[in-house]
């Protein structure tokens, strides 16, 4: 690990100051992900500001019925939370598929967002990776792609976002509150707050240099059945090969978001409304232009049937 | 004289030793103080020189008993137990949180010490598996890993019985898993329950069913 200065942070606005005026600065919260990559050396933050004692870990009700979820909040918290095992099932269940227990109790919602990828190639230092440097070329597209996108890559990059929580987010169209430097806040649309790799692939989201996430504010429950379903290569602690998030509405229509598949929470309107025409045709949306490797074509097949198993367990949970 | 020679207790001045002075001599070198830290580490990176290290004061309460300690910024909370409190038994498997060797309670949740850091945990209150039992004596639940064999080489059991302790408190406080069949209803200690509020910690002798059977027999007391 390399070295770093260190200070906590007193305000959320101090904070991000502190980011955007300090050189090689970075946010920490559960750190359950950054400081696995400080150790490998692929993120070397030359100071870290910790942003845990800012008081944004409480889950409150908003004016309109909706739920204001702390950047702070973590894991195990947010999904032991009545409110939202009540009202907002499918992401207690996304959390609760991620992870390990010890893992859960430390990551936060806001860096659960922001967490990196986890392509091998990414990881490995040896490798050429354009998230990682950029420019470097990319040895996962004709490497091992097993695990790798099938939706959304580019020629520069064809990694995945790892995140179950932010499949259910953005199936419940969660918005991402955020403070920059001057004090100044907007809430970002989770449908908009992942950018493709495109290029860029280091880019990874729309956030500019020292915007804070403050919160993240689902709006009012929807109803419905809710469902998130999580395919890997082992019963638990193991990272999806595709999963799918979905919440079936009593008269067959709802909204439906795959992870495990693609650089950012995949979710199409198209295909989310042949949801009462059936599995088969949301399937076809939702993976239209899929540009799988030899390694991982049967991601696109897992997809459809992972589609219409949670389609009928909708279908029978509503009895 | 050859090495073979020598008195084997000159020469075995013990793995553990060596690894304490070694720790030791790392950071043994001259340090800036904080203020001033992060404009330190930033001129020596942008002259391609590397920086020394940041040297922060904590304070930890292990086991009961307060601890003050200087640490490099970079010092792991696992790596502050095991290198500076010489607290060994929480153990460094993988060191990426991956395996679970390393799972103490901090401030009665149970987390990998392996990826917090020290610094993060001032004021903190941490439990380790020192602080659960003693030999006379023991913790319910390692007396029950004991008598139900939950361990061959028992390098993960610090892990285990720690990630044990703190599994069956999120079951007392009503937290779901992940194969709780209704989210709305308080969860059971069945052995599925257990199996996957378990599967953060590895056993690589595959003692799994044992451990299942010893946090079984504790879960099944009266509190």
């Amino acid at each position: 690990m390399r070295v770093f200065s260190y200070q906590k942070a007193a305000t959320p606005a101090a904070a991000a100051a502190a980011a955007l005026h300090t050189p090689g600065a970075k946010f920490i919260a559960g750190g359950t992900n950054l400081l696995d990559l400080m150790k490998l050396e692929i993120e070397t933050p030359a100071h870290l500001i910790d942003v845990n004692g800012l008081a944004l870990d409480t889950v409150a009700t908003t004016a309109d019925g909706g739920l204001r979820i702390g950047a702070l909040v973590r894991n195990t918290a947010l999904a032991a939370h009545p409110a939202v095992r009540r009202d907002y099932a499918v992401l207690s269940r996304a959390l609760l598929a991620g992870a390990s227990a010890q893992l859960r109790n430390k990551a936060t919602t806001a860096g659960n967002l922001l967490q990196r990828t986890r392509c091998p190639y990414f990881y490995d230092t040896n490798q050429a990776c354009n998230k990682r440097v950029p420019g470097s070329g990319c040895s996962a597209i004709a490497g091992f792609s097993r695990p790798l996108a099938i939706l959304g890559g580019s020629d520069a990059c064809i990694a995945t976002h790892p995140s179950d929580m932010a499949v259910a987010m953005r199936v419940l169209d969660a918005g991402i509150d955020t403070v920059r430097a001057d004090g100044g806040t907007r809430r970002i649309p989770i449908a908009d707050f992942y950018r493709l790799p495109g290029n860029t692939p280091h880019v990874e989201t729309v956030l500019q240099p020292g915007e804070l996430i403050t919160s993240v504010t689902l709006p009012r429950p929807t109803g419905g059945t809710h469902v998130y379903r999580k395919v890997r290569d082992r019963a638990s602690y193991a990272f999806a090969l595709v999963s799918v998030a979905a919440i079936i509405l009593p008269d067959g229509t709802g909204r439906l978001a795959l992870g495990g598949v693609a650089p950012q929470p995949w979710r199409i309107a198209a295909a989310e409304q042949a949801l009462p025409n059936g599995s088969a045709a949301v399937s076809e949306r939702l993976l239209a232009g899929a540009h799988p490797t030899a390694d991982n074509a049967f991601k696109a097949i897992l997809a459809q049937r992972t589609i219409a198993a949670v389609m009928a367990d909708a279908a029978a949970q509503k009895g | 004289m050859t090495q073979f020679d020598e008195p084997i207790n000159q020469v075995n001045t013990g793995r553990r030793g060596l690894l304490i002075a070694g720790a030791l001599s790392a950071t043994a070198v001259a340090v800036p103080r904080v203020a001033g830290a992060a404009q330190a580490v930033n001129t020596a990176t942008q002259a391609g020189a590397s920086p020394p290290p940041v040297l922060m004061k904590v304070d930890l309460d292990i086991n009961g008993r307060r601890h003050s300690l200087e640490l490099d910024t970079r010092t792991t909370l696992l790596d502050a137990l095991r290198e500076h409190l010489h607290l060994t038994g929480t153990k460094k498997g993988c060191d990426h949180g991956q395996c679970g060797a390393c799972t103490v309670l901090l401030d009665g949740q149970r987390i990998n010490a392996c990826l917090t850091l020290a610094v993060m945990h001032d004021g903190a209150r941490v439990t380790t598996i020192e602080g659960l039992g003693t030999p006379d004596q023991l913790h319910p639940l390692q007396a029950a890993f004991i008598a139900h064999d939950g361990y061959q080489c028992g390098y993960c059991t610090p892990g285990q019985i720690c990630s044990a302790v703190g599994a069956l408190g999120e079951i007392r406080q009503g937290i779901p898993s992940h194969v709780s069949a209704d989210l709305g209803a308080p969860p059971q200690a069945t052995p599925d329950e257990l199996r996957e509020r378990m599967s953060g910690n590895l056993c690589r002798c595959g003692a799994y069913s044992n451990i299942i059977d010893a946090i079984t027999e504790v879960a099944g007391r009266p509190a």
